[in-house]
């Protein structure tokens, strides 16, 4: 290889990139405003709390309120209504989780089963208040008492995982349209093929344009640390971050493979614009950068593992966010290179110099 | 026949299909050295797959071919440095200036940017060195994609169609800096549609159509060989049909209030004749062009 030639191309391919300001702004800058307004949306929620409508007099409700104010105001939100009918139509709506009532010893807890997550919590906190109540009234005060804590732990605030979801997401766009659009526009406008003509390996070429999409990367990921680290958002990196960069490299290298694949196949730049969009931006989605698996449907947990995108955003949250070993990160590391080199495998067979 | 060993380029019984369509039915050529050599025919006549298999960008279904007397295919990197091939005035980096675009193509072939800035005025595009390739009008891109295939001084220049796009006064601009080149004594081969290009620019033309050579020679030698008649034109009203007809009897006259024009296949005697009758105002000889070497070997009228 050329070393020579390896230098001017990545920096030809490097100008080439500060200087396209779509480019920029898409990789940059719109990653960087979804973690401002969503960070900001978030900012402070953690855990959620329910918000109950009491209809009537609740006699259970309000004397738990009574000896436990401040637990039980960390969950529960409660408002009165005397109208039943609205109060239902709200929690319809998912304005409010539930609505409850009492006759004689009878609890009536109503609640929607859109949410899961928030209907199992409104179970699990209304029968426990029952069983509090039943422990009181057989006079066996046995010193049960509801205390919730989220299974998180206290500093995972939403800018814990919506800092590596969206950076994941920044950087598999990154690499599978940076990767898909060079090929493609490099094959229309026969740039491919003076590189052909010219004595230098395709390696030199390759390795130039990968480096530039790796170091595109690791821009996103320093810019989205400075961000996501202020005090105003408040990520706190845990002490093996570091391992973040070589998931970052490893989740560029399988997106610009995917890129590749792209490429390999769209006849022009409208078209892998297009399938590229087709493939990142569900898995955006189903993949854990939008939507914290967390906090996702087990449908959407389940399909996840399909989801290149997920092992990018995992191994970032396990060593960014979660606290955990340097160690974790690695089954994210080798499932992105896996799939780097079997892509990038079947690219290489379906290859085109030419459009013809 | 085996090949000459001082030909640039030997080329027999070149053939290429793509599936059922064949684009290269049977050619065979040499380029001399020094030769400024052209390949003239109609779209679709298989002047850019012949180019494209001699640049060792595609390969051959069948016949010989060396090119510095080395084989193109497969790529072969002993004769890339020593070849200069002209794209697309649009095969460059995106977002570059032409002084960055050069410069690139120049590392490529380990040229100092020093020689990378001389190719850059040579060309004449030394006040557009900081302009982006995007934003160069169609004759300079062209001037500096020509500029990039020369950067490394090459022996031998493959140009498609260098002229393809442009305005007829960037075209001549153009033929000018193309005849400097092959004046340094570079081979060059080049395609195109323009019968007048091949003719100013060329020593030698081969006329193509449907994958196969009709004819090959200096393009003079090529209107000698037809023999058709000598269209000489004067004012109208300077002489009588009648009187124009007794001049060449053999020949054809028609005035359509214009002009008197004569076809005729002895121009010497008519034009004796009008200069003694001192009829020779607004006068016009025109010899037979490619156009009609064209028409007399296909029957065709040329549409490029």
């Amino acid at each position: 290889m050329n070393l020579n030639a390896f230098r001017s191309l990545s920096r030809a391919m490097f100008l080439g990139f500060v200087r396209d300001r779509a480019a920029l702004v898409f990789s940059i800058l719109i990653p960087v405003l979804f973690l401002l307004l969503f960070g900001s949306i978030y900012k402070g929620s953690s855990a959620p709390r329910l918000s109950v409508i009491e209809v009537g007099q609740v006699s259970l409700l309000d004397q738990a309120k009574a000896a436990a104010p401040s637990e039980l105001g960390k969950i529960l939100t409660v408002t009165h209504s005397a109208n039943l009918a609205a109060a239902l139509a709200d929690v319809r709506k998912g304005t409010d989780d539930a609505v409850v009532q009492q006759q004689g010893r009878t609890l009536e807890v109503h609640y929607s089963i859109a949410d899961q997550t928030t209907a199992g919590i409104v179970q699990a906190v209304f029968s426990s208040l029952v069983q509090q109540a039943d422990v009181a009234v057989a006079g066996t005060n046995a010193g049960f008492q509801l205390t919730t804590q989220q299974v998180e732990d206290k500093s995972l605030k939403p800018i814990q995982y919506l800092a590596p979801g969206l950076l994941g997401w920044a950087i598999a766009s990154g690499g599978a349209f940076g990767a898909s659009i060079t090929l493609v526009s490099w094959r229309q406008n026969k740039l491919l093929r003076r590189l052909r003509l010219a004595p230098i390996s395709v390696g030199s070429v390759v390795l130039a344009r990968v480096g530039v999409s790796l170091a595109v990367a690791i821009v996103q990921l320093a810019v989205f640390l400075a961000i996501a680290t202020r005090p105003y958002f408040g990520l706190k990196l845990s002490a093996s971050w570091w391992m973040a960069i070589p998931v970052v490299i490893c989740g560029t290298l399988a997106f610009m493979a995917i890129g590749l694949l792209v490429g390999s196949f769209a006849k022009t730049q409208q078209a892998a614009t297009a399938v590229a969009n087709i493939i990142i931006l569900p898995m955006a989605f189903l993949g854990g950068a939008f939507i914290p698996l967390d906090f996702a449907p087990p449908w959407i947990r389940d399909v996840s593992y399909a989801m290149p995108l997920r092992y990018l955003v995992t191994g970032m949250q396990n060593v960014m966010a979660r606290g955990e070993g340097p160690a974790s990160a690695l089954p994210a590391i080798g499932i992105l290179l896996g799939l780097a080199a079997v892509l990038t495998a079947i690219s290489v067979r379906v290859f085109r110099w030419d459009a013809v | 026949m085996v090949a000459r060993v001082s030909a640039t380029i030997s080329v027999q019984n070149l053939r290429k299909s793509y599936g059922s369509m064949v684009a290269v039915r049977d050619v065979s050529f040499d380029v001399e050295q020094g030769e400024f050599f052209g390949i003239l025919g109609p779209n679709g006549a298989g002047k850019t797959t012949t180019l494209e298999m001699l640049e060792g960008l595609r390969q051959p279904d069948a016949g010989q071919l060396t090119v510095l007397g080395l084989r193109p295919w497969p790529r072969n990197p002993a004769l890339l440095p020593r070849i200069g091939v002209q794209l697309q005035s649009s095969s460059f980096f995106e977002r570059l200036t032409a002084r960055e675009q050069i410069r690139t193509f120049a590392s490529l072939y380990g040229i100092s940017t020093r020689r990378a800035d001389e190719m850059l005025a040579i060309v004449g595009l030394d006040e557009q060195a900081e302009t982006k390739a995007e934003q160069l009008s169609g004759g300079q891109a062209q001037r500096l994609s020509i500029a990039c295939a020369l950067v490394h001084d090459p022996e031998l220049v493959f140009m498609d169609e260098p002229t393809g796009a442009l305005d007829p006064q960037a075209r001549r601009n153009l033929w000018d800096l193309l005849r400097q080149i092959n004046a340094d004594g570079r081979t060059v081969v080049l395609t195109t549609h323009h019968m007048d290009e091949a003719e100013t620019l060329c020593d030698r033309v081969a006329i193509m159509d449907r994958g196969e050579i009709l004819k090959l020679g200096p393009p003079a030698a090529l209107v000698r060989g037809l023999d058709t008649p000598v269209r000489i034109s004067v004012e109208s009203g300077l002489l009588s049909d009648a009187e124009a007809r007794t001049l060449t009897p053999a020949g054809e006259v028609a005035d359509d209030g214009v002009s008197l024009t004569i076809a005729t296949r002895d121009p010497a005697s008519v034009l004796a004749g009008l200069a003694d009758r001192h009829a020779l105002a607004g006068l016009r000889v025109q010899g037979a062009t490619l156009e009609d070497v064209f028409l007399s070997l296909t029957g065709r009228e040329y549409r490029a």
